[in-house]
């Protein structure tokens, strides 16, 4: 069974490689070999996950060694795979909904004329990210990190000729690799302090370990994860990022790659155990970044922004859950796996709908579009429903146990971060619902939004006057969308990943079967709650209804404008991001900007200073001295007579010494 | 009388030869300063053969003098060379190796 | 021999003493005298006696053959030589003692002043009471020049051979410095005689010198305007630049003997103008 872990990897390695180099001639196969192999991949990861549960709990992880990566003395690198149950559920979710996008995917980009290479991108992510997952030591993880990295950015950039798209690819590059040097300090921190970097021996030894070196290193390793699953501070990427097709938003910026925060600190988990401040780190990252995508979400009338605003909120989430210790890991992770499924079925959804309506982003011009995509309104609706936490759907179980566990930490800190969960969880169900409402819901905007154009005489004239001024506003929509059902291959992912929504919580929490399945891996702790189960499940009850409510009265009863309204001065900054841009605007790239000047000045005046006063002097000193130089035999003597004047009178001195 | 008077001439003298060598110009002067050193030298010399009672003194002294005829015949020569060509017999002039 | 030769004796006999002094002053003049003449033959000479002295003064600390060498070789032949390069050189030529290199002159004298101070400390600080004397050394070999003889041939043989390698390198260096290669075919006398047709000066130049006074090879013949005339002076002096105008000099001597004669002969002082202008013009044609 070992030599088949190995073979998750290679099959969408073989897969990228085979697309990537295998040129023109395979643009009409290329991706039934991507989605073939993909499958193939998520073949055996069902098959060792089958393996897998025939065994007792606690010999079900496997090791398999391929080969000596970096064999120096003291210093040994391996290319070896770890397969246990935390990453065997990382493995089904990212081959599984993986394998699903691929099939979407062959749909989508029909129309594209490099797909076969978009297959090989995903491919390529496929592999990077099992390796992520996989991996039995940091160096190899960090391989995949890095790998997974350069795929975003590829997709990300993927309509490289939009040059928002170019844009939004290096900003999430970039931004990553601030990430990236806190997960390469970390490492080499590991290294100094362990003698090495495989999970074995570095989570054994925390024990004996200073807590300052453990907390230094569980910070470097949020920052990691603050890149890759663009946690406050460094979140700015993700919005940015749906500038890629939305496959790939679904697939990177929401199921998998965004998590890999998570699972890195799910898997550190032994170090931050043994490091609270670090921990407590975590939590306010995680808290913070909740509240703060949820805001952004609320703002955003780019259905895809808004959903990033929702990740990032949702990521949140889990990073507060994995902050929160053995209390929190298992529902971080039951959190993400159920995330998985409904938030890449909702940007699925939302990929259709917009496949649907001429690549329209703009929820301003949806509107009413459940009579002419139900199925995508329903797969949507039901993943919709999963996410705000309506009872018996996924969403419901894993989100009502982090929020549970948030309350359970115990004294003031378990109070705040409950409170601070619940709020979240109030304004997912109001952007949730604003999305549902202004996509499927209400008017057909999108009839008023469109320009008459002669090569469509059976437009219906906008009649009111509202139509008029939008159709002003919406000079850049040259003809009317007709809406219309998504082919087959992308319905099919849709419906799969609605029946994981519904079904994935309620299958995992019934006897704490998710529970018992990693907690071998990351331990438990049921911690002290403050107040029952059933009342903590009561207010997110109460808080979900609160949401919607505010929700319907606001995009529900009233139509919704065409043209967004000025709004409130948080409104204006949360379309902006919360200002996040203009943060990093001022303060890095500013301040960037002034660092270098400072130090080109310092280099000028400083360091050129120095070099060149140092030459000047040289230069006048020789000067000066050249002037002793001056050719005449007896100004020679005179110094000779003087240095034997001076011999003798040390002479003299010696002996009188 | 001590002895040692001698010896305080013959520092005396070097002194002034050396002093001359600085002060003077004109080559052949120059020159003549430098035998008036050695021949300080050579006083000393022959008080402290007389000093320490052996000869070698007198030996060193007798060598001093053989030397500086053939430091005078070089040196001469070097003179008049130079006198020839730049009709002058200053050390002054011969100032090329400055800048 | 006596015990004032064997053992240590602590001073000299009045006699070497009062000489000491005496010449002592002598060498010391004689010395600061090379160094402050103007002339380089006055520096010369006092060298000489300078070094004469010093012979003297080796001769009484026993050092009989040096003492001759010091007279023979190096007042005779080194002096002499000397004496031979300042004549070659100019021997009127005389230095401006103006000192052109700045500070030089105060720092050799600090130099000198430092050096000489420290040197006479130095002696004075060194146990030198007594003195052995050469008496022994000398009686060993049966004389002083025996034992030198006997020293330099045994002990110091490959240095004396040496420096008489020395002494010949010298020798044939200072040949090759003097010697002047030259550097075109020597003229013939018909090659010479014809140039001296072509030239512009046929007869022999005239001779240098005004009068029976001035029969100097350095001064120049006065033309009949009373200008001198170069052609008198030998090229060498010429190009040295060491010709002595007397153009102005006899008219001045003229008038002067004119007016001691005048003062003689006990002319008032009111027609005194009026005498000496004739006598200027007597003096005129007299030149003439």
């Amino acid at each position: 069974m070992e030599n088949l872990i190995a073979l998750l990897v290679a099959a969408p390695l073989l897969g990228a490689a085979v697309l990537l180099c295998g040129g023109r001639r395979l643009d009409r196969s290329g991706h039934w070999i991507g989605t073939v192999l993909a499958a193939a991949s998520f073949v055996v990861g069902a098959v060792l996950f089958t393996d897998m549960l025939g065994k007792g709990a606690e010999d079900r992880a496997l090791h398999q060694k391929l080969f000596s990566w970096i064999p120096v003395e003291g210093f040994q690198a391996d290319v070896a795979f770890q397969l246990d149950q935390l990453s065997m559920t990382f493995v089904l979710l990212i081959t599984g909904v993986g394998t699903l996008i691929h099939i979407y995917s062959i749909g989508y980009m029909e129309h594209d004329e490099r797909r076969r290479r978009f297959f090989g991108y995903l491919n390529l992510f496929l592999a990077a990210m099992l390796i992520l997952v996989i991996a039995d030591n940091y160096l190899l993880l960090y391989v995949g990190w890095e790998g997974v990295g350069l795929a975003s950015y590829l997709l990300i950039g993927f309509w490289q000729h939009k040059p928002s798209a170019a844009t939004a690819a290096k900003k999430a590059f970039l931004v990553n690799r601030v990430g990236d040097i806190g997960l390469s300090i970390a490492i080499m921190l590991m290294f100094t302090t362990f003698g090495t970097f495989a999970f074995g021996p570095v989570l054994e030894a925390t024990g004996d370990t200073s807590e300052g070196k453990l907390t230094a290193i569980g910070l470097m390793l949020l920052l990691a994860a603050c890149g890759k699953s663009a946690q406050v501070p460094l979140q700015s990427w993700l919005g940015d990022a749906m500038e890629g097709p939305t496959p790939v938003s679904a697939l990177i910026h929401a199921a998998t790659m965004v998590t890999a925060g998570v699972y890195l600190i799910v898997r550190s988990g032994a170090i931050f155990n043994a490091a609270p401040d670090a921990q407590l780190v975590v939590t306010i990252v995680g808290a913070v970044t909740l509240l703060f995508g949820a805001i952004v979400g609320c703002a955003k009338d780019d259905i895809k922004k808004a959903l990033a605003g929702s990740t990032m909120s949702q990521i949140g989430y889990m990073i507060l859950a994995a902050g929160l210790g053995p209390i929190g890991y298992v529902f971080a992770i039951m959190h993400l796996v159920t995330h998985g499924f409904f938030k890449a079925g909702l940007f699925l959804g939302a990929g259709s709908v917009m496949h649907g309506m001429n690549d329209e982003v703009d929820m301003r011009r949806y509107g009413g579009l459940r009579k002419y995509m139900p199925v995508t309104f329903v797969t949507f609706g039901l993943g919709y429903l999963a996410i705000i936490g309506f009872p018996g759907l996924s969403g419901f179980f894993s989100k009502d146990k982090i929020i549970e566990a948030a309350f359970a930490k115990g004294g003031t800190e378990g109070w705040i971060l409950g409170s601070v969960a619940l709020l979240g969880a109030a304004i997912t169900a109001f952007y949730m619902t604003r999305v549902m409402l202004m996509t499927f819901f209400g008017e057909e905007r999108w009839r008023h939004a469109a320009t008459p154009s002669p090569d469509e005489p059976d437009v219906e004239p906008a009649a009111d006057t509202r139509g008029a001024a939008a159709a002003g506003h919406a000079a850049a929509a040259t003809r009317e969308p007709h809406p219309h059902e998504s082919p087959k291959s992308m319905t099919i992912p849709m419906i799969v990943l609605a029946f994981g929504s519904v079904f994935a919580g309620g299958l995992f929490s019934v006897g704490d079967r998710f529970l018992h399945w990693l907690e071998p891996v990351t331990g438990h702790d049921h911690g002290h709650a403050p107040v029952s189960a059933t009342t903590v499940t009561a207010a997110t009850m109460v808080v979900l209804v609160i949401g919607v409510a505010v929700a319907w009265a606001m995009y529900g009863r009233k139509p919704v404008p065409a043209v967004a309204p000025r709004g409130s001065l948080l409104t204006r900054a949360a379309r902006r991001d919360l200002l996040q841009d203009d943060f990093n605007h001022v303060v890095l790239v500013r301040g960037g900007e002034h660092l270098t000047r400072s130090l080109v000045y310092v280099d000028h005046t400083l360091v050129d200073g120095v070099v060149n006063g140092t030459a000047a002097s040289m230069g006048g000193l020789s000067g000066r001295l050249r002037k002793l130089q001056n050719g005449y035999a007896r100004s020679y003597a005179v110094s000779m007579f003087g240095g034997t004047a001076v011999l003798i009178a040390a002479t003299l001195l010696m002996r009188a010494v | 009388m001590n002895p040692v008077n001698y010896l305080y001439l013959a520092a005396l003298l070097f002194t002034i030869g050396a002093s001359g060598v600085l002060i003077r110009r004109n080559a052949i002067v120059v020159f003549m300063c430098i035998e008036l050193m050695l021949n300080a030298c050579n006083l000393a010399l022959v008080s402290f053969s007389r000093m320490h009672g052996n000869l070698d003194g007198q030996i060193l002294a007798f060598f001093t003098m053989v030397v500086a005829a053939a430091e005078v015949v070089v040196g001469l020569a070097i003179i008049v060379s130079l006198f020839r060509s730049r009709h002058s017999a200053s050390v002054d002039d011969a100032s090329l190796m400055k800048l | 021999m006596n015990a004032s030769l064997a053992a240590a004796a602590s001073a000299t006999s009045t006699g070497e003493a009062v000489q000491f002094w005496l010449l002592g002053t002598v060498a010391v003049i004689g010395a600061l005298s090379t160094v402050l003449m103007k002339k380089a033959v006055h520096s010369a000479l006092s060298l000489a006696g300078t070094m004469i002295v010093l012979a003297v003064f080796y001769l009484a600390n026993g050092a009989y053959f040096l003492g001759i060498v010091q007279i023979v070789v190096y007042t005779g032949a080194i002096m002499m030589l000397f004496l031979f390069v300042v004549m070659l050189v100019g021997v009127t030529a005389a230095d401006s003692l103006k000192e052109t290199i700045k500070g030089q002159r105060w720092l050799a004298a600090g130099c000198g002043l430092g050096f000489g101070v420290l040197l006479i400390a130095g002696i004075g600080q060194a146990s030198l009471r007594g003195y052995n004397g050469l008496g022994a050394a000398n009686a060993l070999h049966g004389g002083n020049v025996e034992g030198l003889a006997n020293l330099i041939f045994t002990k110091y043989v490959f240095a004396f051979e040496i420096t008489g390698a020395l002494l010949i390198t010298a020798t044939v260096g200072a040949m090759l410095l003097t010697h002047r290669e030259r550097t075109e075919r020597a003229k013939t006398q018909r090659e010479l005689s014809q140039e001296r047709v072509r030239s512009s000066h046929l007869p022999p130049l005239p001779a240098p010198g005004v009068y029976a006074r001035h029969n100097a090879v350095d001064i120049a013949g006065l033309l009949p305007d009373g200008t001198p005339s170069e052609l008198t002076v030998m090229q060498t002096l010429r190009r040295r630049g060491q010709i002595r105008d007397v153009s102005g000099e006899a008219l001045a001597d003229l008038k002067a003997l004119e007016q001691r004669s005048g003062e003689r002969l006990g002319r008032g002082l009111a027609d005194r103008a009026g005498a000496s202008e004739d006598h200027a013009e007597e003096g005129e044609e007299v030149a003439k």
